[in-house]
């Protein structure tokens, strides 16, 4: 077990720039993802930890080790691929034990450890099989136990869920979330689903352009985006330009140009993010919060709207108001029923309460 | 400081470079030097005498084996693209049967391919001599030799090039495509037209260019059916027989020119982004034929077909049945017993040719599979500069014709040299090994290569991120995923390397002569008998092949031929 130190990150590839300038310290034990859209440098960071790719720029260290330069075979991580990487011309038992084998671990150790892990993954009966046998969610949990079976310092997980349907996604996020608990292990997990970084992590390292933009615990990412692409990128949201117009009495305030109206927001950490005066600002509510109803709203920030569209997910109720011709709000609201849902073209009332709202500076390029 | 990566690669491409260097570039270098020599002094003067008015013979050639082959391109596709289109979009009994039988003129060497048609529709042959009696004429009613016998036999061999590059882009054509556009209202003609055949096209463009590139290296069949006419590949060979090696290497360049243009060319085409669509698991469909009138005619053109493709194979049979003595000046062969055969294992020089291809080719397969699989893994899973230009490198003794590739080792190892260790190479038994290693590198680095392609680069990361070094990753993961791939070229090469004869008979000395030398003395000889049995142990050692790769390897042998 380890801790995994990455101080002034920079890769380019030629002209082109993967990660930069990234600073990250990946605390001994923790679960860690990397979150961000396709091509952010996600997965080029999470190789430069494997060491098949070296830094332009930058050290990485493992508790105190230097390994910037080190060759991957002897870094001691354990790497599950994306499309799992099993050697196909080896059975279950064989592609487990190839780390132990290189290891030069005696026979009789290594058909214990491997028989030992594959009844963790829950494989036990399948020792014997071809690997192209096995179904999709079985090849995984191979994967898994070939990387942990060699007792790596580090566990990294690129995208490892992303070839699976979602029921066995639910199943295999549960089983490596107990693994890496019963192992006790440092992990790196690659994704850009937000929902399993949301539901797995300790902490999050959002990326976008090459650029961590925000590092967090999952509640803290969601809460309190330190800007619009974060606050956009997880969980869905309203996003509104707005300028600032006043500030004090425990409370500021400010103008949306498209709601043509002044919004106020409760002055705490948890609503305003940190921004400058040069920053162009944007506000930021999640649509569970939004309040729409066809009765009067007391209280500030109400503003009139038409029910453009009700989708019905099952457990939520969408709302889509219709607040002007540049803008259309949503709001989220479990199901209580059929005569809780609003009616196509009905007109409402919309209300942000001022203590959900939260402003954010907008990302630079 | 180089890291450890680049230090790899380098360590890699040294041993691939110098052997490439060695073989095909300095041999090939060293004959366009020569050509500009006569009687060892400097000049110009062999390009005056090939393209000056003293010689007219030498252009004349070169004209020969363009049209030749252009004509080749026309017929092979006249013959393999609507044969394809028949076989694979319509289905009617003995389907499948008849789609195999398309390729079987693949299993007959080259030389050995010749000598069966020449014996089924020369001169003497059996087919016309049959219809002379039939009708009771007074003169055999056809006959090929010379031009037609070129073009006839060029045809045969090369249309499954065409026949397969049809087939296989036919089965990769999304159907949904057609079914788009005649939904949109395209009649059937409409349909074919733009939107089958443009999607054909990229495949037909490459068929073309391979079969235009075969044709000019075209050896065996002039060699045996020409006549007088002269083809520049055999002019080369003439060249050299009267030991006027310089005429010979002037010959080898402009063919070379020629080749290695094409080479580049057809490197272009197939480079260039195409519209081709990468569909995965499209099933084939084929229209049922319901019109039984329709549908017995294709049977019928089935059949002929059968009949026209297996005729070289079962006269080659046959007249491996013909003792020596027995059939001079009959019309027909008298006597049938399996003496042939038998001379093989108990006559010593009749089995030398045999034991002596065996293992020359063995020799040059075991050289072909270890640098085929090195040269490959440089090429696709390592990152350099010049990789292009080492690609080229490979590919070249594949596109220069095998005369030239005889000639090239002639004029490069007739001398000591480093690359030879100091040795006179030419006329020893080595000599004909090395040539063979040389020409089928290629194969073995195209088949390789794609197996390593598909290859995902995340296996061998895989195998480094568990702690194995790159040199074991390369023993245990690697190659037990590649072999089948390779050994499956490796065995195609080995069963083209016991045929090969242009370069053989360049190369060849009285103690190594293969298989095909004695079956060019047989002829001589009129020894016909012993010269089918050989070509029929050709033709058996290429369906064991064929049969090992398909069951065992997983592979389709006509794959790698293209």
């Amino acid at each position: 077990m380890s801790t995994v130190h990455l101080s002034a990150i920079t890769k380019q590839f030629g002209k082109v720039t993967a990660v930069e300038d990234l600073d990250l310290l990946i605390k001994e034990g923790e679960f860690f993802t990397f979150l961000g859209p396709s091509g952010c440098g996600k997965t080029t960071t999470l190789r430069m930890v494997a060491g098949f790719y070296y830094p332009t720029k930058g050290v990485v260290k493992f508790n105190d080790r230097d390994m910037t330069t080190v060759p991957p075979e002897k870094r001691n991580t354990g790497m599950v691929f994306q499309n799992y990487a099993l050697f196909p011309h080896m059975t279950v038992f064989e592609n487990v034990a190839f780390g132990l084998k290189v290891r030069k671990m005696s026979k009789e150790e290594t058909k214990k450890r491997v028989e030992d892990v594959l009844r963790k993954v829950r494989l036990d009966q399948y020792v014997d099989r071809q690997v192209s046998q096995l179904s999709g969610g079985q090849q995984q949990r191979v994967a898994l136990a070939r990387a942990l079976v060699i007792e790596p310092d580090i566990l990294l997980l690129d995208e490892p869920l992303s070839n699976l349907d979602a029921r066995l996604r639910d199943e295999m996020r549960a089983e490596i979330l107990r693994l890496q608990k019963e192992y006790q292990i440092t992990t790196i997990y690659v994704t850009h689903d937000q929902v399993e970084a949301l539901t797995m992590s300790d902490r999050i390292a959002v990326f976008n352009f090459g650029k961590c933009q925000q590092v967090g615990t999952p509640t803290e990412i969601y809460n309190e985006p330190v800007n619009d692409f974060v606050a956009e990128f997880i969980g869905e949201t309203n996003l509104l330009t707005v300028k600032e117009v006043h500030a004090g009495e425990g409370r500021r305030t400010y103008h949306a140009d498209k709601l043509n109206g002044e919004l106020a927001v409760k002055d705490t950490s948890l609503n305003i993010g940190g921004y400058t005066e040069n920053d162009e600002l944007c506000m930021s509510v999640r649509p569970e919060a939004v309040e729409v109803s066809d009765q009067p709203l007391t209280g500030a920030n109400v503003f009139p709207g038409k029910v453009k569209m009700v989708q019905f997910t099952g457990a939520a109720v969408h709302t889509y108001v219709e607040m002007n011709d540049h803008l259309t709000l949503v709001g989220t609201a479990l199901n209580q029923g059929p005569s809780t849902y609003l009616k196509e073209g009905a007109d409402v009332h919309v209300r942000l309460p001022e203590d959900q709202i939260r402003i954010v500076p907008k990302a630079g390029v | 400081m180089l890291n450890a990566e680049k230090r790899k690669t380098l360590l890699l491409l040294i041993p691939v470079i110098l052997i490439l260097i060695g073989y095909v570039l300095y041999p090939t270098l060293r004959t366009a030097y020569e050509s500009f020599f006569q009687n060892g002094v400097p000049t110009l003067q062999n390009y005056e005498d090939f393209f000056g008015s003293k010689a007219k013979a030498n252009l004349q050639a070169l004209w020969n084996s363009v049209w030749i082959s252009l004509l080749s391109v026309l017929f092979s596709a006249l013959i393999g693209v609507p044969l394809a289109y028949i076989f694979n979009r319509y289905e009617f009994p003995g389907r499948r049967f008849f789609s195999n039988i398309a390729i079987m003129p693949i299993v007959l060497p080259s030389l050995v391919g010749v000598m069966a048609f020449m014996f089924l529709y020369g001169e003497a042959g059996l087919i016309p001599n049959a219809i002379k009696d039939l009708l009771n004429l007074s003169e055999v009613p056809f006959k090929i030799g010379g031009i037609s016998g070129i073009l006839i036999v060029h045809a045969y061999t090369m249309y499954p090039y065409f026949y397969m590059t049809t087939a296989s882009a036919l089965s990769n054509l999304d159907p949904s495509l057609e079914e788009a556009a005649s939904n949109l209202g395209a009649n059937r003609f409409k349909v074919f037209w733009q939107v089958t055949f443009p999607l054909l096209t990229p495949g037909l463009v490459a068929a073309s260019l391979l079969v235009f590139m075969v044709s000019m290296a075209s050896f065996s069949a002039p060699f045996l059916l020409a006549g007088g006419f002269r083809v520049l590949s055999l002019q080369i060979y003439f060249s050299k027989i009267n030991g006027d090696l310089e005429m010979a290497a002037t010959q080898s360049v402009i063919l070379s020119i020629v080749s290695i243009t094409f080479l580049l060319f057809m490197r272009w085409y197939q480079g260039r982004k195409d519209y081709r669509m990468a569909s995965k698991g499209i099933g084939a469909h084929r229209s049922e034929v319901s019109n039984p009138l329709l549908k017995w005619t294709m049977v019928t053109l089935g059949v002929i077909a059968m009949i026209v493709l297996l005729l070289p194979h079962a006269t080659l049979l046959i007249l491996s049945l013909v003792p020596e003595g027995t059939w001079t000046w009959q019309t027909y062969p008298t006597a049938f017993n399996l003496e042939n055969y038998t001379m093989l294992f108990d006559t010593p020089y009749i089995w030398e040719p045999v034991r002596n291809s065996l293992i020359m080719a063995f020799i040059a397969c075991l050289g072909v599979f270890v640098f085929g699989i090195f040269t490959s893994y440089a090429l696709v899973k390592r990152k350099f500069v010049g990789k292009n230009l080492l690609d080229i490198l490979v590919m070249i003794p594949w596109a220069l014709p095998a005369t030239v590739v005889g000639m090239n080792l002639i004029l490069a190892f007739n001398s000591p040299n480093p690359f030879s260790f100091g040795q006179i190479l030419v006329g020893t038994f080595w000599i004909l090994p090395l040539a063979y290693f040389i020409r089928f590198l290629p194969l073995v680095v195209r088949s390789t290569n794609a197996v390593l392609e598909q290859l995902d680069d995340s296996i061998e990361e895989a195998a480094q991120n568990l702690g194995a070094k790159w040199f074991y990753t390369f023993r245990k993961v690697v190659i037990p995923i590649i072999l089948p791939g390779v050994l499956s070229g490796t065995l195609l090469a080995f069963v083209q390397a016991v045929g090969e004869f242009p370069t053989s008979v360049l190369l060849y000395t009285i103690g190594n002569r293969p298989i095909s030398i004695e079956i060019m003395n047989q002829l001589r000889m009129f020894n016909i008998g012993q010269a089918a049995a050989y070509g029929m142990i050709q033709v058996a050692l290429i369906a064991v092949v064929m049969f090992i790769s398909s069951r065992f390897l997983g592979v389709k042998a006509e794959k790698s031929l293209g």
